[in-house]
């Protein structure tokens, strides 16, 4: 290779309890290089990451920065040797500012004047076009934006190696253009980007070069554009995926009218202004639109997450109350919440425990599931989801991403519900998986189980989802079936060419 | 098969280890100290009864009040991220309701002590109920809320027996405080024993085990799954509230008289103390009853060999804070995870020596 190499992993190992997350890894990454760093949920991409920024101590092997052997012990070794890290989860402190955010643990003396800071963080979020101010709360800035503070904080840190961690599960598209505009800045001032990703396109987009890794190990390293998006995916999940495009063939036999299951009308509460709506049984129907446009809000309203302020709503022509999360339940309605670490995992509690708490919950308090019950529910479903995890006694907190993804689904697959409202159930997941959930989606459907489900990705909705309803500024601007499914129709709505 | 067993026994085990370890090396240092000081004997009390005496009996009958508290407290600090810092003052309260209630009937019979102890057990719910709610509906602080009861609870406690300090006596409360006659066991380890039951039964007929975890580790979540956080919360207290009753009961009895000033004082910062040496985490969350109440024996203990090695009352304090910082020290995150690693390198090392064995 004629580029200068910044940072060589060499033979990386990392073991957990009962699992061996890195088996021998090599990764290479030069300067001024975007490099794609990208694996199948569990495949050891973050534990890589983690083992590069200090947070796991590896167990073998060797990392170089320019040549030079470094040893890295914790995050502030990392920062040290120029490796600066944007994570998944946005990791800085809601409840200070957003200068105090960027410039936090960096400053060099005790006496750093105030207003210095939060002139000098202006000037960087205005540089990047970040649409936040230095003296702003964190916490009060919408996700999307506190994910572009922990970029510009990396950015301003001079670092050499940028690691951007799922950057953009939670920018939308224009943000993301800004992210990319802001990328390629980076690299021709000749910074080294790892870029963990599951967005293929934007892999495609940005990236020069792409690292596969699966099941720990090294699959290997290809220059983007010799790599057709096919092939990835197929090296990524180890088979071949004609499966892929079968999926969502039967669109045709959707065209059925069983009975409506729910029905809401002028239904909003203290986040969504109100709406209509209503889902048939066996029925999957989708909310779509750009962040903040209302689509999840509209589902928590359904479910009773946030306080319901007014409007009617019938369940099988019934009407019903549904003012809290457990009323919704005891009508057959559950719901996976779009924040998988803060709404839907209790981390600590083991994969039996979590699996069986909705199911508990409605059996209410004085009716406990035996040891033995819960253990063959959480067998069970560890085998029907396929769940990889050492044991069904293993934390969840402990599991990758889209394991914990399937443990929470499994929890509500468990009560039996007949209304499942997935709120972004793909997000931050791999292709296998999430072709795995989207395919559990359609056989609910066939067993008349109704669906709503929400993605930030339209390609996705649009193979699952037989009719969606489109959101713009917190009001739905369109509904669309049969036809008009289809890309094209789904930006012109969100973009307002109709309402 | 045998690998995995070990496994879970271990991790079942663990949190467990540093209470455990703590009271080995205690009776260890004792037995070098002096062999005889576990010997345990027969002698009669006044009453001529033939009852277990010995320093061990002293310890594990003196914690009782200790240990109560601890079970009661365990659940709070699970639920609520939090400690109720009350439970002393509260228990004065129910102790001063409990003589009360006897004093005002003509005689002191088995009817009118259950009825005192109900009486005792209400009040102290109801201001379990008061610091619940402050904490689960208006969300303050845990330690904040209960500020209030703790200040002003043995004022209140004044207040139920106009200031004096009342001395009830009859054999039923002997009975309860010391020896049931025929029983050679203090029946203040009884009543241990007795609630300790209770609450494995109460984690086995209703999930509120499972519930009050997912609260304390989880509290959106939670509410997410239908639990009624608030609920959760406010009942820790309750319960809890009745562990203040008993053991504002059992301090009472002992002692054959209530003084609102001295009855079970300071005792919130051994509770406390208790759950946090066995190993439960003070920021809520999982818990394991049992640790809280070996953490109870392992402070009173603690306290009853610096007494027994003549340390002068003043200073046992200062010794005891050493031995406890040692505990939590040993117990901190650090040091389990240095720990941890050390232990898996050991037997990645045994691995690849078995492996090499294999090989050749």
């Amino acid at each position: 290779m004629q580029e200068e190499s910044l940072l060589t992993m060499r033979r990386i190992d990392k073991r957990f309890p009962g699992v061996l997350a890195l088996n021998g890894v090599d990764f290479t990454l030069r300067k001024g290089e975007i490099h794609a760093l990208m694996g199948e949920n569990g495949a050891g991409k973050s534990t890589l990451i983690k083992v590069l920024t200090g947070v796991y101590q590896m167990d073998g092997g060797e990392i170089r920065v320019e040549g030079e052997k470094v040893s890295i012990h914790s995050p502030q070794d990392a920062q040290n040797a120029g490796i600066s890290t944007v994570y998944q989860e946005i990791t800085l402190c809601p409840n200070l500012t957003v200068a105090e955010n960027m410039f936090i643990g960096r400053s060099r003396g005790a006496w750093v004047r105030q207003n210095k800071l939060e002139e000098r963080a202006d000037e960087i979020l205005t540089k990047l076009g970040i649409p936040a101010r230095s003296t702003q709360l964190l916490g009060s800035c919408s996700l999307a934006v506190q994910q572009m503070v922990a970029i510009a904080r990396a950015v301003d840190m001079q670092c050499k190696v940028l690691i951007l961690d799922e950057p953009t599960s939670s920018l939308d598209d224009k943000e993301v253009k800004q992210l990319f505009d802001l990328m390629r800045d980076l690299k021709k001032q000749d910074v080294g980007i790892i870029f963990v990703t599951h967005f293929l396109d934007q892999v495609y987009e940005v990236s020069d070069r792409i690292t596969v890794l699966r099941n720990g190990e090294l699959v290997g390293e290809y220059l983007t554009e010799e790599l057709p998006q096919l092939q990835l995916v197929s090296k990524m999940i180890g088979k071949e995926l004609e499966e892929l495009s079968n999926l969502g063939d039967s669109e045709e036999e959707k065209i059925m009218q069983p009975e409506v299951f729910y029905e809401a009308e002028g239904l909003s509460s203290t986040e969504a202004l109100p709406f209509d709506f209503s889902i048939r049984k066996g029925e999957v129907n989708g909310f779509t639109g750009l962040l903040g446009s209302g689509r999840s809000e509209s589902v928590r309203a359904i479910f009773g997450a946030d306080k319901v302020t007014g409007g009617t709503v019938k369940i099988n022509g019934k009407p019903v109350k549904i003012q809290r999360p457990i009323d919704a339940m005891k009508h057959g309605i559950g719901y996976l919440a779009e924040d998988r670490k803060r709404d839907g995992i209790i981390a600590e509690l083991s994969v039996r425990e979590n699996i069986i708490l909705a199911l508990q919950v409605m059996n209410g308090m004085w009716r406990p599931i035996s040891r033995s019950e819960s253990e063959s529910f959480a067998d069970e479903y560890i085998k029907v989801l396929n769940i990889k995890t050492a044991s069904r006694e293993t934390p969840v907190g402990s599991l990758s991403g889209g394991n914990q993804q399937k443990v929470i689904l499994a929890r509500w697959l468990l009560t039996h519900p007949d209304y499942l409202i997935l709120d972004e159930p793909t997000r931050g997941i791999d292709v296998g998986t999430k072709l795995e959930i989207q395919k559990l989606v359609l056989k609910l459907a066939e067993e008349g189980v109704s669906v709503t489900f929400i993605s930030s990705e339209v390609e996705e909705m649009l193979r699952t989802c037989s009719r969606l309803i489109v959101m713009r500024d917190r009001h739905a601007v369109g509904e669309l079936t049969g036809k008009d499914l289809n890309q094209t129709q789904v930006m012109k709505t969100i973009a307002g060419g109709e309402s | 098969m045998k690998k995995n067993g070990k496994k879970a026994f271990l991790s079942g085990f663990g949190q467990l280890t540093i209470p455990l370890i703590a009271i080995a090396l205690l009776v260890v240092f004792n037995l070098i100290r002096d062999p005889g000081f576990f010997s345990i004997g027969i002698s009669h009390n006044n009453n001529g009864n033939p009852v277990l005496s010995g320093n061990i009996i002293g310890i594990i009958n003196g914690a009782s009040e200790l240990a109560v508290l601890a079970m009661g407290m365990t659940l709070v600090t699970a639920a609520c991220g939090g400690q109720d810092i009350s439970v002393g003052a509260a228990a004065a309260i129910a102790g001063s309701v409990f003589v009360k209630v006897l004093k005002s009937g003509s005689a002191i019979n088995a009817g009118t002590v259950i009825l005192a102890f109900v009486m005792a057990c209400i009040v102290a719910m109801l201001f379990g109920t008061f610091n619940g709610t402050l904490v689960a509906v208006f969300k303050i602080q845990p330690m904040i809320a209960t500020l209030i009861l703790y200040t002003c609870g043995r004022s209140i406690a004044y207040w139920i027996n106009g200031g004096a300090t009342p001395t009830v006596s009859s054999p039923i409360l002997s009975g309860i405080g010391s020896f049931i006659p025929g029983v050679p066991i203090p029946t203040p380890v009884l009543i241990v024993v007795a609630m300790a039951i209770l609450f494995k039964l109460l984690f086995h007929f209703t999930a509120l085990g499972l519930f009050t975890q997912s609260v304390g580790i989880n509290g959106s979540a939670a509410r997410l799954n239908g639990i009624n956080a608030t609920f959760i919360k406010l009942l820790s207290f309750i319960i809890l509230g009745v562990c203040v009753a008993v053991s504002g009961c059992i301090g009472v009895s002992r002692l054959g008289l209530i003084n609102h000033e001295t009855l079970l004082i300071d005792i919130e910062m051994d509770t406390i103390l208790a759950v946090a040496i066995g190993g439960n985490s003070l920021g809520g969350g999982k818990f394991k009853l049992s640790g809280s109440i070996i953490g109870a024996y392992v402070i009173q203990m603690l306290t009853i060999t610096l007494y027994a090695m003549k340390v002068p009352s003043t200073d046992v304090k200062a010794y005891k804070a050493i031995v406890i910082v040692l505990l939590v020290v040993i117990g901190s995150p650090v040091i389990k995870e240095r720990f941890g690693r050390w232990i898996s390198r050991l037997a990645e090392r045994r691995r690849k020596v078995s492996a090499k064995g294999a090989e050749e």
